[in-house]
């Protein structure tokens, strides 16, 4: 990318470190010098949000690692002292738990916003590919998170999702039994899902390196979906994008503090405060609202093996989604029909998180069949048939154009310098 | 390949030989090597142990159930009304969705009749692993279209048998091996 290495050591010693180890100018070049479109809207924050996210749920984490104890004996009364005897340990596990949810609610904007401007195309395909496999990495380990308080709902939940796997043919009882360490969920399980689940971050922070690493290779997208062509088209990362960033993050926080503060049970389950118990299960018992969509899914299929592989595909499918959309064009900005179809998309996945939530009877049944059967007919039919069949509006000749002369048809000559 | 003046059309040497075969050593002993931290999450000694339990059911009347639990996890045991008895009976086994007793004390091909799916000789006694062939729920007992069990989880109906009905479970309620020991204990595993 034009822009790199401006970085020049000004005083000795950082002469001396760069020599050995360029590690300011590559800071400098990834966060200050770095240039970013200048249209950018408030939707492209959402990255920052996630990378502040991710920060507080390690920390947040780490800390909590110090006071509770993986055992199933202990489990339970340990999250309890942290919420009345350790100082402050109520405000941090609430944290930590609401900044789960909104981990999801980030990632989830995030993805939309990248579905609706396009920037799973080329040259980014590997870059969104990275960006679904944070997604799974993120559901193993909240799912796993979710286990550790080892209440009634951690313990259902962790049998549920673990007899997903022996739907497997032939092997699937003996790959469940391995899970577990032994004929059911109990402590040996509880034991392992805190290992993997104090792992998981830092390898989510490690695809997060990644991640943004083919972000600076391919650059940003943006609104209009065009390509940079010039100077004119970007600014530095730093003021711009930095002070930008920060915003929105102090904004979300506001979001968050009020969780927190006001409402820190609000997306959680009251029945998870009964410690678990291995011979009663509750009488409704449903996911985390994050999962809801894919759990609808999950329960529209009548076949225990086709439910199961219903729910991996619809993930999956989002692993190939580069090459379902035909369409070259990447904003919806200038794609009329698509428009119209991601926002039905949107309100299906809406619709199916509502129906996860409900019990699995009746209309929800035939309404969950339906949505689960629209969701993949948008990326295995929709998406291909819309790219072939629309015509998409012009296109803009470049961002600072459109930017710059577009905002001032009533006033031209405000763009006039460029 | 190592020696430079072999040209590439030519007779592999011994040192090709032992290039491969060092290579194929390496790899079978990191497979090795690999096994143990897989295995370690196996059930243990102490989970493999064959926990067996026994229990006196000399309270159960007819209509009555306990629940009890063997190597972690629910069984449900039940002395059946005749009336439940009569109506799993009358069930032809070609029309289930299941047709085997899922029974570890018979064949693993027995069909799921309620002769099989009682105990030997007390057709009335139902003991039954109390886990939904689903994904894993306890159903709840004498509920359901047919009187027998449900699972609040996803839906699944079983008869008065423990045979599934309805829902997305693909087999019967699973019955563990078990045995009287007297008239009124029973012996689980």
């Amino acid at each position: 990318m034009e822009g790199h290495s401006t970085y020049q050591p000004k005083n000795g010693a950082a002469k001396w470190l760069e020599r050995r180890l360029p590690i300011m100018g590559l800071a400098h070049s990834s966060f200050v010098a770095y240039p970013t479109p200048r249209n950018l809207n408030y939707w492209w924050t959402f990255g920052a949000i996630l990378s502040f996210v991710l920060a507080e749920q390690i920390i947040t984490g780490i800390v909590l690692a110090m006071h509770y104890v993986p055992a199933g004996s202990l489990a339970f009364s340990s999250v309890e002292s942290i919420m009345r005897d350790v100082n402050f340990g109520w405000l941090l596990r609430y944290i930590h738990a609401n900044g789960a949810s909104l981990f999801f609610f980030a990632v989830y904007i995030h993805m939309f916003r990248g579905m609706y401007y396009g920037s799973y195309k080329e040259p980014r395909e590997v870059l969104w590919i990275l960006g679904v496999l944070i997604l799974l990495l993120m559901i193993a380990a909240a799912f796993m998170g979710y286990v550790l308080p080892w209440g009634q709902m951690s313990f259902w939940a962790a049998t549920v999702i673990t007899n997903l796997f022996s739907a497997i043919p032939l092997v699937g009882p003996s790959i469940t039994e391995w899970l577990w360490g032994g004929f059911a969920v109990d402590s040996a399980t509880l034991n392992r899902f805190y290992a993997l689940h104090y792992l998981l971050p830092f390898m989510i922070a490690g695809v997060v390196v990644l991640h943004i690493w083919a972000l600076h290779v391919s650059g940003q997208n943006n609104p209009l979906g065009i390509d940079v062509k010039s100077k004119k088209d970007t600014l530095p990362f730093t003021p711009f994008a930095t002070i930008k960033d920060m915003f929105a993050t102090v904004v979300f926080l506001i979001l968050f503090a009020w969780l927190v503060f006001y409402l820190p049970n609000y997306m959680g389950h009251p029945d998870n405060y009964i410690p678990a118990d291995p011979l009663k299960t509750p009488a409704h018992i449903v996911p985390e609202w994050y999962f809801l969509p894919f759990y609808a899914i999950l329960r529209a299929i009548p076949d225990k093996l086709l439910g199961v592989i219903a729910l991996f595909a619809a993930i999956a499918v989002l692993f190939l989604l580069p090459w379902f959309d035909t369409s070259r064009v990447r904003s919806a900005k200038f794609r009329p029909i698509f428009r119209q179809f991601f926002w039905i998309f949107v309100l299906v996945c809406i619709g199916l998180g509502y129906l996860g939530s409900q019990p699995a009877e009746g209309g929800y049944v035939i309404a969950s069949r339906i949505l689960t059967a629209y969701y993949f007919l948008h990326f295995l039919v929709i998406l291909p048939v819309i790219g072939l069949i629309e015509r998409p509006k012009p296109l803009p000749n470049s961002i600072s154009e459109s930017v710059l002369q577009g905002s001032g048809a009533a006033a031209p000559a405000t763009g006039s310098k460029g | 390949m190592a020696n430079t003046e072999t040209a590439d059309n030519a007779e592999p040497t011994r040192r090709d030989f032992i290039y491969i075969a060092t290579g194929g050593v390496a790899a079978v002993g990191a497979a090795l090597t690999i096994w143990p931290f897989i295995d370690q999450m196996n059930p243990d000694a102490a989970a493999l142990a064959l926990a067996q339990v026994e229990v006196d059911v000399s309270a159960l009347e007819p209509g009555m159930s306990l629940t009890v639990k063997w190597r972690g996890k629910p069984v449900f045991i039940r002395n059946r009304t005749a009336k439940e008895i009569e109506e799993a009976e009358a069930v032809d086994v070609d029309s289930l969705p299941d047709g085997l007793a899922r029974n570890a004390n018979l064949a693993a091909d027995a069909p799921a009749s309620d002769a099989n799916r009682g105990a030997d000789g007390r057709e009335a006694w139902l003991v039954q692993i109390g886990i939904c062939t689903h994904l894993g729920c306890v159903p709840l007992g004498q509920q359901g279209a047919y009187g027998g069990y449900f699972c609040p989880c996803h839906g699944s109906v079983y008869d008065t048998a423990g045979r599934i009905r309805q829902g997305p479970a693909p087999e019967n309620l699973h019955i563990p091996v078990y045995s009287f020991v007297t008239e009124t204990k029973l012996r689980i595993g």
